[in-house]
């Protein structure tokens, strides 16, 4: 029987919420007790069960855990799963962010803090700086976003094993057409509103979350003010906040099997870090972003919370399922594809990530 | 003749992960030797401390702490104290944390 797991990453542990029909939960948990998780990653390929966490321990560092029972037990390498080479003179903060490759079901990308992408070669048991993108004669340049200055999103392309996209905040869009080792900034059309003079800068901006779309070179991205569309891989930005509350929020989510249906979840304003008018909602869009509409039945009003930039997910179940985990501890699911949501988890630590998925 | 070993006092977070060991031996090789040759001497058989303990570049964690006699190492010379022989090694999870 297929098993929906909802792995929820929080500032003091892991808990999985786990359902066999989307409406009953169960919750498990907590995993590593007192320790952040701010990523999560849920390996289906092949037919695996495994789940990666970024793990830290405010005493005992950052680290990766790995379970291959659909996250009922963990183990870590003895020796330092991802850490920086020594020449680097660097060491790791956090790991933001751990995506499985879609072209080689033994790749497993990590975006960290500081500002760096790493490769697995073995699912997620090692992983290897990316040279290409730590060498960039930009680095030095990218700022910390006040999260921390990180690799947070990690696109490879399916079909495509040449095409390569991250984000960072700040520092913006970068891509690669060979696989990752030469690395070029990809923001025109995004606006830094918050640069005194020149708001169209090559790179520099604020992005806090890109998603992967249907349609042909489709992405979607959720920024520091602002909400983009590209139609071209991420050569160009169109922006298409017009219609949504507001264009400011973290997350972004794009519909697994149809073109043009994406999801964000608007935050009031940059100094004003609650839903808009209060109500938890999400913004669902049908066209590509040419137009929108609130989704937020069973979400709270009254709600001064906020959803952080991988603290939402999408499952793959027909219709999909839309998960939404809060800076206040609950998380909110939908079996219809966002129409109504119900909670799942309350009174958790801050939620960091959200992670669902279907297991065999 | 040789020297008296270093006896290595784990804190109770970090046991769970080595078997419940609570305390290592680790001979010295000399009179005196650093906290950083201590460690890489102490970690030879429990590699999974050395991250938890120190990061990439062999520094301290900032909340952990390594107090040599009593005395708080990584307050002075940190990895680089020296550790008579003999000496009782205490590594402390600080007080830290919300």
């Amino acid at each position: 029987m297929t098993e929906t797991i909802v792995a929820i990453g929080t500032r003091k542990g892991l808990w999985i919420a786990r359902s066999t029909d989307r409406r009953e939960w169960t919750l498990e948990g907590p995993h590593f007790l007192m320790s952040e998780v701010a990523s999560v990653a849920v390996d289906t390929r092949e037919g695996r069960s495994t789940v990666l966490a970024g793990v830290k321990s405010w005493h005992w560092g950052p680290t990766v855990q790995v379970s291959t029972d659909g996250g009922r037990s963990w183990t870590e390498s003895a020796e330092r799963a991802l850490s920086f080479p020594s020449d680097t003179d660097t060491a790791l903060e956090r790991v933001w962010q751990l995506t499985p490759d879609p072209n080689d079901a033994d790749v497993v990308w990590a975006g960290v803090e500081p500002h760096a992408l790493f490769r697995s070669t073995d699912r997620g048991d090692s992983y290897e700086l990316v040279r290409g993108l730590w060498d960039h004669p930009h680095r030095p340049t990218w700022e910390p976003g006040f999260g921390g200055g990180a690799v947070h999103t990690v696109l490879p392309e399916a079909g495509h094993p040449e095409n390569l996209l991250v984000a960072m905040s700040t520092g913006g869009v970068y891509r690669s057409g060979d696989g990752g080792k030469t690395w070029a900034p990809s923001n025109p059309g995004i606006r830094a509103g918050f640069m005194p003079d020149n708001e169209y800068p090559e790179y520099g901006q604020c992005v806090h979350k890109v998603a992967r779309g249907q349609g042909e070179g489709e992405l979607f991205a959720q920024n520091h003010n602002g909400v983009y569309r590209s139609h071209d891989n991420g050569a160009s930005w169109d922006s298409i906040a017009d219609g949504l509350p507001t264009d400011f929020g973290f997350t972004v989510l794009a519909h697994p099997r149809r073109a043009g249906v994406v999801w964000v979840v608007p935050v009031a304003d940059s100094g004003e870090r609650i839903p808009p008018g209060a109500q938890l909602q999400v913004q669902r869009s049908e066209d590509a972003g040419a137009t929108w509409r609130q989704q937020a039945i069973g979400l709270p009003d009254h709600s001064y919370t906020c959803v952080l930039r991988d603290a939402a997910s999408l499952d793959a179940a027909d219709p999909v399922g839309v998960y939404l985990g809060t800076r206040n501890g609950d998380v909110f699911a939908s079996a219809d594809e966002g129409e109504s949501f119900h909670r799942i988890a309350t009174q958790l630590p801050d939620v960091l990530v959200v992670r669902a998925a279907q297991l065999a | 003749m040789p020297s008296a070993p270093v006896r290595v006092i784990l804190p109770g977070m970090l046991r769970d992960l080595v078997g419940g060991v609570a305390e290592i031996e680790v001979e010295s090789p000399s009179d005196s030797q650093t906290v950083a040759e201590l460690l890489d001497r102490a970690f030879s058989g429990h590699r999974i401390l050395d991250g938890k303990v120190r990061d990439e570049r062999g520094q301290i964690r900032r909340h952990v702490k390594v107090f040599v006699n009593g005395e708080d190492a990584t307050r002075g010379e940190g990895v680089g104290a020296p550790v008579p022989a003999g000496a009782r090694v205490h590594i402390i999870n600080a007080v830290s944390g919300g």
